[in-house]
């Protein structure tokens, strides 16, 4: 092989070592020809190599692809027959009534109803965990339950539909009057069990990341342990709790399981969290089971809502990768 | 000193040899001047205007050297003076760091390593390299170690065995752990560590034996064993051993080379440049003004 | 606050000042506690529940209209081979991004839009990898409802985490030693798989199984890409239908009957079980790795 362009070879070569020489007339003497035992190989098993990683690393960007393309196709054909001002304008969702209506708002407001009380489930408890472990917990103590919260967030989410519907629904339904069998409170409340390892976790990395220096520098003013955790540690890791929070928020708004078990299968447009609801994923899962005959627009409607959730969590997971790089930077608010 | 070099000797030594293992430094140096003023050694290796970069930092900034065959030399300099660097050029390892870049010559038996056509990977196995820091690799046992080389080169020796022991009694290693070479590499000293290391680099037969520091993280005792080693090789391989320290360069060196801010400040015989250096900087330098 | 009268007495402690401090230490540690005692609670009722249920009949019989004779056998079955097709197409795909990104790629716009695109699909909702999956392989690859179409799928989702947690392997082998090996004439290729896959293999298993222990679980992909909830058999090959554990353990869940609830819960303790069990297989790994002794 003696192409006079530069191969990138793997082991380093492909730095552009020679890059210089062309400018360049060195001292010493010519150059001999390249013996044999200097030559470049034959075998171009590197580049093979590099290729079929670099697919390996394509297919990524190709799920992503796959995904866009996907919905967005289907979803065409929805809007071909739906229009948006109906789908955007209307307040009821009945797909596989006589009388079909097609308003996503009954849905989205099923998902930001659970959403909204997971996150109030969520946030107090998940924040003073994350506190509490990063600057009072003992180190054993922390050990213990860092990774005991890991596997809280492990458990399936089939699990935890069935503790919202046969357990937590009933308990409630001793305290709240009025409280049907299926309702969002009961899932909401379970699924904000669900996130609340999430926001604990990401909290305490971001707090416990606090340079102790920003401490020291409190505590030599003179200010106690609680007012410098409260006015200083927090404030500064502020970047990396709210990515943990709108992370936590994402995988509410995405969690299916849990409402498709408690939460019924009833899309309405209420905020009243005792009632049968159904949320956007919910819905999906419904039409999965059932018989629709794919093609028609009843069947489309699930990649129109599975599009409207992409675009949801999309813009949500983009704003928390940019606060977690902010807080790598080190940026402190 | 004379009297030993006037004493016959019972047996001739070897053409172009040089004195035995044995004999004091001084007395080396002295066999040399008078070898090496009859017949100069070939040039083994030889950079020409290398320059190198690491970003944009010039690390190197354009250095014209020769390695004579079967010779000691070693590059002193206060550290950041690119000594690294340079033997780094020498084997093409330089560019394996993100961002680094070369230019200039580097001969090997007068062919350029840095023309297009010639594979770095090839130029390594010829031109052996020993770290600062003993790295045997944590997954192979004792003889692995010593065979990786060959191992991951993708070749199979005719004769593993001999060829791992033949590579460790060279580098010394063979009598303390011939009972263990299914044990991991990694339970040895940092001194057997790196002749560990030494022997990997030796069973790939090469040429040209490069050091970096090799004693720099080792205690005393097992620098000198280190330094015997080197001793014994030279009558074999040509040897660039970087060192910080001079009273090592003056031990094991035939020549020597001080680098200073990325330049060749002087290079001579080893005890011509410690005793007369012809430069300030280097007198400042062997005396302790600086670095 | 009972303020000392003397000057004198200015530096000492004051429970007044200190108490604060113990009540939200106090509070911390219930908002911790609280929610895994829960838990534990709900477990413990469902572990009651479940107890008639857990015998040998229940993991080797087959669905059944009648409660009390149905078992999970075909829901275990299929969650194995799921789990271990899974595995066998993440691992390799996985490790080989990671291989590019870590050792190959260079610092361009390319490679940084593929790993903003990791950790954004990172976050994409299940349910949406099981759209993808009921279009892409089951309909338009012509898979159908099969294994390999599951596997395919969660093997998709699982995808970002195998990733990341291959390329934090690849970080733990010290550079020294790749250049030791490119010292000793080896190339690239020969370098990762002699010298650094063998380091960094028992850290990707442990990410691997770590990301298993999560999927094992998983229903909405597998619900969406149409997995049969009622099977009464085994499935014989990669191109067969299938339930899983998850999905058996909803089809009980959404039925009326009481005695299926019990079931359910049944089938939770044995998904529970098998993941908890995936977690300490990887906890040990992970465990055993830092105790190997590099230097």
């Amino acid at each position: 092989m003696t192409s006079p362009e530069r191969h990138p070879d793997a082991t380093g070569a492909d730095a552009p070592a020679s890059g210089e020489r062309s400018g360049r007339t060195p001292s010493g003497p010519p150059p001999a020809a390249v013996p044999s035992d200097l030559l470049r190989p034959r075998a171009r098993s590197e580049q093979v190599v590099r290729l079929v990683l670099f697919v390996c690393a394509l297919v990524s960007i190709v799920t992503t692809v796959g995904i866009v393309v996907v919905l967005v196709r289907e979803s065409a054909g929805f809007f071909a027959e739906v229009s948006l001002a109906e789908f955007f304008g209307d307040s009821q969702w009945t797909p596989l009534f006589d009388q079909k209506h097609f308003g996503i708002w009954p849905l989205l407001a099923g998902t930001l109803l659970t959403t909204l009380i997971a996150v109030l489930v969520a946030l107090p408890f998940g924040l003073l965990a994350a506190i509490y472990l990063a600057e009072f917990a003992p180190e054993r103590l922390r050990r213990v339950l860092k990774p005991a919260l890991e596997v809280l967030a492990g458990i399936p989410t089939v699990v935890y539909g069935y503790f919202a519907l046969t357990y937590v629904t009933p308990a409630l339904q001793l305290v709240v009057p009025g409280l049907a069998g299926f309702n969002a409170l009961g899932p909401g409340i379970v699924m904000g069990i669900m996130i609340l390892p999430i926001i604990a976790s990401l909290s305490e990395d971001a707090i416990y990341a606090v340079p102790a220096s920003l401490r020291e520098a409190s505590y030599a003013l003179g200010a106690g342990r609680l007012r410098t955790v409260f006015r200083v540690v927090v404030p500064s890791a502020f970047s990396g709790i709210g990515a943990s929070v709108i992370l936590g928020v994402s995988r509410a708004i995405g969690e299916t399981m849990i409402v498709a078990i408690a939460a019924g299968q009833q899309p309405r447009l209420t905020f009243d969290p005792r009632v049968p609801i159904e949320t956007m994923t919910a819905y999906i899962v419904q039409i999965s089971l059932g018989d629709t005959p794919t093609g028609t627009v009843e069947y489309r409607t699930i990649f129109a809502v599975g599009l409207c959730l992409f675009l949801m969590t999309l813009v949500l997971n983009i704003a928390a990768y940019r606060l977690r790089k902010r807080m790598l930077k080190g940026g402190l608010t | 000193m004379d009297t030993v070099l006037a004493a016959p000797t019972p047996t001739p030594r070897p053409s172009g040899g040089l004195p035995s293992p044995t004999t004091t430094a001084g007395e080396r140096a002295a066999a040399l001047a008078a070898a090496d003023a009859v017949a100069r050694p070939t040039e083994k290796m030889s950079a020409h205007d290398l320059h190198a970069w690491f970003g944009k930092a010039e690390a190197l900034k354009g250095i014209t050297l020769p390695l004579l065959e079967r010779r000691v030399t070693a590059i002193i300099g206060p550290s950041g003076c690119g000594k690294s660097t340079f033997v780094r050029c020498l084997n093409r390892m330089h560019e394996v760091v993100p961002g680094a870049r070369v230019a200039g010559r580097v001969l090997l038996d007068g062919q350029d390593v840095y023309a297009s056509q010639v594979n770095p990977v090839r130029v390594r196995r010829r031109v052996g390299m020993v770290f600062q820091k003993p790295n045997p690799f944590p997954t192979m046992s004792i003889r692995e170690n010593t065979l990786a080389g060959l191992r991951l080169g993708g070749e199979k020796a005719p004769d593993p065995a001999g060829l791992a022991e033949k590579a460790l009694r060279q580098a010394a290693l063979w009598d303390e752990v011939k009972d263990i070479l299914g044990r991991s590499g990694s339970g040895l000293s940092g001194g057997q560590q790196q002749r560990l290391c030494i022997a990997r680099a030796l069973a790939l037969e090469p040429e040209v034996l490069l050091m970096d520091e090799p004693c720099s993280a080792l205690d005393p005792i097992a620098t000198a064993r280190i330094e015997e080693l080197i001793h014994g090789l030279r009558e074999r391989y040509t040897i660039v051993i970087v060192t910080h320290n001079m009273q090592q360069a003056a031990r094991v060196a035939d020549y020597t080379a001080f680098f200073h801010l990325g330049e060749l400040v002087e290079y001579d015989r080893t005890d011509v440049l410690f005793t007369r250096p012809s430069r300030q900087r280097t007198e400042d330098y062997i005396t302790g003004r600086f670095g | 606050m009972s303020a000392p009268s003397s000057r004198t007495h200015d530096l000492a402690i004051r429970r007044a000042e200190l108490a604060p401090q113990r009540v939200f230490q106090a509070i911390g540690l219930v908002a911790l506690v609280l929610p895994l005692l829960l838990l534990a609670f709900l477990f413990g009722s469902s572990l009651v529940d479940a107890w008639p249920r857990l015998d040998w009949d229940f993991l080797t019989a087959f669905p059944s209209r009648k409660p009390a004779l149905a078992g999970i056998l075909p829901a275990l079955v299929g969650t194995t081979c799921l789990m271990g097709l899974t595995a066998a197409i993440a691992i390799p795909v996985g490790l080989g991004a990671a291989l590019y990104l870590e050792e190959y790629a260079r610092p361009s716009r390319l490679t940084m839009l593929i790993e903003l695109n990791i950790s954004t699909l990172a976050g994409v909702p299940s349910i949406i990898y099981g759209l993808l999956g009921l279009e892409v392989f089951a309909r338009v690859l012509g898979m159908g409802r099969s294994l390999l179409t599951g596997a395919c799928t969660l093997a998709l989702l699982l995808l970002p985490m195998v990733i990341m947690a291959s390329r934090e392997a690849l970080r733990t082998v010290p550079q020294s030693l790749r250049e030791a090996s490119y010292a000793l004439g080896a190339d690239k290729w020969r370098t990762l798989r002699g010298v650094v896959l063998p380091m960094c293999l028992p850290g990707v298993l442990t990410g691997v199984i770590l990301s298993l222990a999560r999927a094992i679980g998983e229903t909405a992909p597998l619900i969406t890409i149409g997995a049969l909830t009622y099977v009464a058999f085994l499935p014989d090959s990669v191109h067969s239908e299938f339930t899983a554990l998850p999905i058996q353990i909803f089809n009980w869940v959404s039925r009326p009957q009481a005695g299926f609830h019990v079931n359910a819960a049944a089938g939770i303790v044995v998904l529970v079980g098998l993941m908890l069990l995936l977690n300490g297989f990887a906890i040990w790994l992970r465990a055993r790795l830092q105790r190997r002794v590099y230097w």
